[in-house]
């Protein structure tokens, strides 16, 4: 019989990086609802693969698209916005993020603080390591008259960065992005200042990187699954080489090692974990639209996400990558090489298998999302290998994005507790 | 008059072809020859390239109703469309051990991470993800894609093929250029007369082609045209005149195509098998091969749901092709989760609405063997295009 455990039930006071945080996306929307008015330019864009130091470089504000379809799921929109665009004519079977967001915009395209979002002035495909981007855009393209930049990342097939991609990611950019940008900005490409941006950018991830490598620690400080949700947050949006995001991943950085000091467990929705029962590493993107329902799911069992990949869809920096403003094209194309769904099926199993060996972990687990092929196709083969290596259990749960008709709790929760039980009856000593 | 029994026995070996899982044919020229053979999965790959270095290019395209797939199911979740299980089913039964190499263009993310799922489950063998550019300038797409030409070549030579020769990929090109005209000329007849070209045959001809060398491909269409052209047996019904579109990668099966016929459904253009087509004039044979194949793709290829249209209008393409090929309706035919077929539709949709042109959808899976939903849907559609549409 297992011990159900739960976060003491307080009321969750909200630390300083939170507040922070909470502060940067509400000012960032203001500006986004005001552009209108104030001339401030937009561009819509993707997160893996995202150009924000250069976008910050032109002065112009990123508006992200699957970040919209993710908040609309926890705010309990997405149903809606899905079932419009399936009257519109979108098949059941595709990805449920392209579905909600043209819901959205078919319904106001109002965005997660209640305001208006403007139009965009540019689209900037980065068509990094799902080929639903290049799609989603194709259909945002004929919903706005603006134009349209785009960036095709190449596949790392073989898992190495080659020289010839490398380049093409480059000339690209120095071809085809960077012009169209000039364009809409009426500005000149200033490499200085994108530098500086880059600059901020590595010192932020420095500090990212600390706080996902705490969870190597035992107890967790963090979970590095639902709770890194928000941490990497700012640095996969809109805020990696601001000035707000190093302030912000400083702050986040000196909270856990306070939290480390005190040999805290991770904050839960519900407080503090006081016990850490199992220690997993999940593959997949969380599900959005129950996602607290979810995380508690684990919270009740004592189970600590200490790695995930959905944690590096936005970048890779756990392996070494830094933005590097000496060669600041050169490394945004490292970047975009390097996101994780960008990565070969093999690359990934490697990854996934290291994760659970460096963070101690009991098990793995893999929630296959039925609207990312880019994320879902191969994971039963990824659920094998891993085993296979890792010599620890893998679970398998199904879910969807932010399409709440393929959220089945019961049956989660039913696979979730099966799967915890193995895990403590193959602990040495345990009643297998 | 009797029809040709030449044409009965070409399109019986079409068929023993088509349903020859084991890829006898691939085998009997390897025997023959000591040369490799390597599978390629749908769209295009180029063809040229691996003949001139002695490879002999084998065409995939999944399995069909007939194909018990045990293994392959436990790789995939029921959401992910039928192609890659059979796929993978072949692999492990063995009935692809010919292969030499497997080459996985940029379809979409299932095809792509097959192409890693391949590398571990078949070490012994050449797997190259053929990531073709998105971009389409000669110095950008073009470059990068002329590098990876080149790195295949590579690749290849190192496995035992030829070194690339400029002069045996011209040749290679003249070939290829013959293949395809002769199936454009199969294509612009049945456009004219589909009663004398029925899909359901042309196709089984266009997929036992795949597993031939060219020179037998080419001798096939050349002599299934003579024989259809002159075979005056064949006498037109009053059926609807459509245009097919959505099945590009996962092929619906055999008894699918026969239903929308029987429905009364003359198809007079569709994009099976695309890969004889995809390239849409010839190749020049004189300069720079290499270059010549990298501006081929750029310039001049399909219309396609996996490529990014870079300028034009989404549709455009499809408009054009059911005008000219005087299309009186579109059926939209895509497999169950195929992201690019039905992240694409509604734009689509949108321009064939905009053109007028009456239109159906419906998805199917390789392994479907129920055809009464759609033979009715068909129909339905067939008869109100004859009674309702224009005239």
């Amino acid at each position: 019989m297992t011990t159900r455990q739960t976060a003491t039930p307080v009321d969750v006071q909200k630390d300083a990086s939170q507040v922070r945080q909470k502060a940067m996306i509400a000012r960032h929307f203001d500006r986004l609802a005001a552009a209108p008015d104030t001339g401030e330019k937009t561009v819509y864009t993707f997160v893996p693969g995202n150009l924000t130091e250069l976008l910050l470089s032109f002065d112009i504000l990123p508006v992200l698209p699957e970040i919209n379809a993710l908040q609309s799921a926890m705010r309990g929109k997405s149903a809606e916005y899905i079932s419009v665009a399936e009257k519109l004519g979108h098949s059941e079977d595709v990805c449920t993020y392209v579905k909600s967001d043209i819901g959205m915009l078919k319904s106001g395209n109002i965005g997660p603080t209640g305001q208006r979002l403007p139009n965009p002035d540019v689209l900037l495909l980065s068509y990094t390591g799902c080929f639903t981007f290049m799609k989603w855009f194709e259909l945002l393209r004929e919903e706005y008259d603006c134009p349209v930049a785009m960036l095709h990342v190449p596949y790392q097939a073989d898992g190495r960065v080659t020289e010839s991609m490398r380049r093409y990611v480059v000339d690209q950019l120095r071809q085809k992005v960077i012009p169209v940008l000039e364009q809409a900005t009426g500005r000149a490409y200033d490499e200085d200042r994108l530098r500086e941006c880059l600059a901020r950018s590595a010192e932020a991830e420095d500090d990212l990187v600390w706080v996902l490598q705490s969870a190597r620690h035992t107890p967790s400080p963090i979970d590095a699954y639902f709770g890194a949700v928000y941490y990497v947050g700012p640095i996969f949006s809109s805020f990696r080489g601001t000035p707000d995001a190093v302030a912000y991943y400083r702050e986040l950085r000196a909270e856990i090692a306070e939290r480390i000091r005190l040999g805290q467990g991770p904050v839960t929705p519900d407080g503090d974990l006081e016990t850490e029962r199992f220690r997993i590493v999940v593959e997949g993107p969380p599900n959005w639209t129950s996602f607290r329902q979810f995380w508690k799911m684990f919270v009740d069992e004592g189970a600590v996400a200490v790695a995930s990949t959905y944690a590096k869809v936005g970048g890779v920096y756990d392996t070494g990558f830094r933005h590097d403003p000496s060669h600041p094209l050169e490394s945004l194309a490292d970047y975009c090489l390097g996101c994780y769904t960008n990565l070969s099926l093999p690359s990934r199993i490697d990854l996934l298998t290291r994760y659970v060996k460096e963070y101690s972990a009991d098990g793995f687990l893999i929630n296959s999302v039925k609207s990312c092929n880019s994320f879902s196709a191969g994971q039963l083969h990824i659920l094998r290998e891993v085993e296979a290596r890792s010599g620890r259990p893998g679970g398998f749960i199904e879910s969807d994005l932010v399409d709440p008709r393929y959220f089945s709790a019961a049956n989660i929760k039913n696979r979730l507790e099966s799967y915890f039980q193995m895990l403590e009856q193959k602990r040495p000593g345990g009643a297998a | 008059m009797s029809a040709d029994p030449r044409l009965a026995a070409l399109v019986d070996r079409a068929d023993r072809l088509y349903r020859d899982y084991r890829l006898s044919s691939v085998r009997d020229w390897k025997a023959r020859t000591g040369g490799l053979a390597v599978g390629y999965m749908p769209i295009y790959v180029p063809r040229e390239l691996l003949h001139a270095q002695g490879v002999l290019p084998v065409g995939l395209m999944g399995g069909r109703d007939d194909l018990e797939i045990i293994k392959g199911d436990a790789y995939y979740q029921s959401y992910i469309c039928h192609i890659p299980r059979s796929t993978i089913e072949l692999g492990l039964n063995g009935s692809l051990d010919c292969l030499d190499g497997m080459l996985f263009p940029a379809i979409c993310d299932v095809i792509r991470n097959l192409s890693g799922m391949w590398q571990m489950l078949f070490p012994g063998m050449l797997v190259r993800y053929l990531d073709v550019p998105q971009n389409f300038d000669r110095d950008l797409g073009g470059r990068f894609y002329r590098d990876d030409l080149e790195q295949l070549a590579r690749d290849l030579a190192a496995r035992g093929a030829a070194p690339l020769d400029a002069d045996a990929l011209r040749h290679s090109i003249s070939l290829y250029n013959e293949d395809r005209r002769l199936v454009r000329e199969l294509y612009a007849l049945r456009g004219r007369a589909p009663w004398k070209v029925p899909t359901h045959e042309l196709y089984m001809v266009l997929r036992a082609a795949l597993v031939l060398p060219v020179e037998e491909s080419t001798a096939l269409f050349r002599t299934y045209l003579e024989l259809v052209t002159h075979d005056d047996t064949r006498k037109p019904l009053d059926q609807a005149r459509v245009l097919l579109t959505g099945s590009f990668c996962e092929q619906p099966s055999i008894g699918l195509i026969r239903t929308l016929e029987r429905a009364g459904c003359y198809i007079v253009d569709d994009d099976f098998v695309q890969i004889h087509r995809f390239i849409q004039s010839d190749i020049p044979v004189d300069g720079d091969p290499v270059e010549n194949l990298v501006v081929a793709f750029l310039t001049d290829a399909m219309a396609s749901p996996t490529r990014y249209v870079e300028t034009g209008v989404k549709g455009d393409d499809l408009i054009r092709r059911a005008e000219e090929g005087g299309a009186e309706g579109i059926l939209f035919c895509a497999a169950s989760f195929c992201d690019p077929a039905l992240l694409d539709q509604p734009m689509l949709v949108k321009a064939v609405e905009r053109r007028g042109f009456p239109w159906t959808a419906f998805k199917f899976s390789e392994n479907s063997g129920q055809f009464q939903v759609i033979r009715e849907q068909a129909g339905t559609f067939a008869d109100s295009i004859k009674l309702w549409s224009g005239a």
